[in-house]
């Protein structure tokens, strides 16, 4: 028999879950309730409130932090889908604050100004799930042990350049193909190397792949970028600056949700991207100086 | 992949489909393999034409719905149903089987089949989601234990359709009619593959 006191709520399954129904999927940076809308209207499966996109944090500089409730609020009455929002790096009152709020999901995330530069947050406290992201297995593995439920390659956020995030998923997968190929008595010296849990190598190890859902994000602005990730193995994808700063953002979110799903279709991802106008402008990720790589934020 | 069955109208002799456009598709191929099913995934309208029973996954029902009516597979997919062809639907896919949505987004339609009015997201956001053993008269012993994550329910049962389980509220989680089959929750998830075999078993008594 079932009655709410013997209801589970924030156990592990139903945490990593909710991510893995996200999965072939475009989860959409998104400012106001109307980009939102937009979204919701392409075909996103989640969106992620947030007050400046990547690039914006990029060009505008100071210090980002957790947006204002207001807008949050604003951005859940407007649409049904998931509602994504994020905190500073071990910042968890800001994580509080965002679960008080019932967001769906927390990015802890290196686009903000991290607010410890020692601990991640404790996610294991917390009901509501928490995506982090990473730039390999064992940054990936540190996260899945502080209680993240979904991970996200780091890419490099807000410069329409994919390159890094090609680099970090690959990067991952090399990592995860190179424990299946271990025997049981080299794995002490992987998980030493990968600064990781011994358990959770071993569980790599042995199932190829990571305890929960893996997307990519960080540079993707295109159909084609999207479906390169798909095609990479990652679980599904951020889109974050690449879509509200481009010419026509309505047309781009959906031609990207299309490609993911026909990731592996090379006859669909030419006819979405036809005429989509303006895509981002973009940086060079070679171009910007060390101090500015949000990828390399996060510990 | 769709053979010499393609095309034909009636494809009891099919493998079984899993609708792939979004959401967790590889677990239920995985379940259904494991029961020694021939399993194939369905993105377009002849890859619709050729199976003999349907899974929709759980995922994010609009984006379902959105990709289904783009590529043509809701059209091929309501004629099979209509047909009387076996569909297992969980959690949005439970939306995308019933006749009436309620909460949906804005122009969110369904192929329909069951004669129910479904509510998305009925418990609230995701701190609201939830495990909980529930009893399933029709799988029998033991309790099922179900996963619901910003599950829908059935908010309004018509004549032909029956509730095959309910949380202990009444609240209708899920339903069966005919050859048509929706839980609100995630049998995919948690090792318990009662339900899945029930569609099988729907599938195998057609062919």
């Amino acid at each position: 028999m079932s009655d709410s006191s013997t209801h589970e709520f924030g156990s592990s399954r139903v945490k990593r879950g909710l991510a893995e129904m996200l999965k072939g999927g475009v989860i959409m940076d998104v400012v106001t309730a109307e980009q939102a809308r937009i979204a919701e209207d392409a075909g996103a499966v989640a969106v992620m409130a947030l007050e400046r996109v990547p690039a914006d944090i990029r060009s505008q500089g100071g210090v980002a932090r957790m947006s204002d409730p207001d807008l949050i609020e604003a951005i859940i009455a407007e649409v049904s889908i998931p509602v994504m929002a994020k905190a500073r790096i071990g910042h968890f009152v800001e994580a509080q604050v965002l679960q008080a709020l019932n967001v769906d999901y927390i990015d802890e995330s290196e686009v903000l100004s991290p607010a410890d530069y020692v601990n991640h947050i404790d996610k294991w406290d917390f009901t509501v799930p928490f995506v982090c992201g990473a730039t390999n297995l064992g940054e990936a593995l540190r996260r899945i042990n502080e209680g993240a439920a979904m991970i996200r390659s780091k890419g490099e956020a807000g410069t329409g350049d994919v390159s890094e995030a090609t680099k970090h998923i690959r990067t991952i997968k090399a990592e995860i193909a190179r424990l299946t190929s271990l025997s049981k008595d080299e794995l002490y010296v992987a998980a030493k190397d990968l600064q990781a849990p011994y358990d959770l190598v071993v569980e790599v190890a042995e199932t190829g792949k990571l305890p929960v859902v893996l997307f990519t994000a960080g540079g993707v602005a295109t159909p084609a970028d999207a479906a390169m990730m798909m095609q990479l193995g990652a679980d599904g994808v951020f889109v974050g600056s690449g879509i509200f700063k481009s010419g026509n953002p309505a047309q781009r979110a959906a031609a990207v949700v299309k490609a993911t799903t026909f990731y592996d279709d090379p006859a669909v991802i030419a006819e979405v991207s036809r005429g989509l106008g303006e895509a981002m402008v973009g940086i060079n990720v070679a171009d910007l100086a060390a101090p500015h790589r949000l990828a390399e934020r996060g510990w | 992949m769709a053979g010499s069955s393609q095309g034909d109208p009636v494809a009891a002799h099919g493998p079984v489909g899993v609708l792939a456009l979004q959401g967790d598709f590889r677990e239920h191929v995985s379940v259904l393999r494991g029961l020694g099913a021939d399993v194939v995934t369905v993105r377009r309208p002849e890859e619709a034409r050729s199976i003999s029973g349907l899974v929709i996954p759980g995922g994010e029902s609009s984006v379902m719905d959105k990709l289904s009516r783009s590529f043509g597979v809701a059209e091929a997919l309501q004629e099979r149903i209509a047909e009387g062809m076996p569909v297992y639907g969980t959690c949005a896919g439970l939306i995308m089987i019933a006749d009436r949505i309620l909460d949906g987004i804005r122009g969110q339609q369904s192929l329909g089949g069951l004669d129910v009015a479904v509510r998305r997201n009925a418990f609230g956001s995701q701190t609201d989601s939830f495990e909980a053993d529930l009893d399933v008269p029709a799988l029998g012993d033991p309790p099922m234990h179900a996963v619901f994550i910003r599950a829908p329910v059935v908010a309004e049962l018509g004549p032909e359709a029956t509730a095959l389980a309910s949380l202990a509220d009444g609240t209708v989680v899920a339903v069966e009619q005919g050859n048509l089959l929706g839980t609100s929750f995630h049998p995919e998830m948690t090792g318990d593959h009662r339900f899945h075999q029930y569609f099988l078993d729907k599938v195998a008594a057609r062919s």
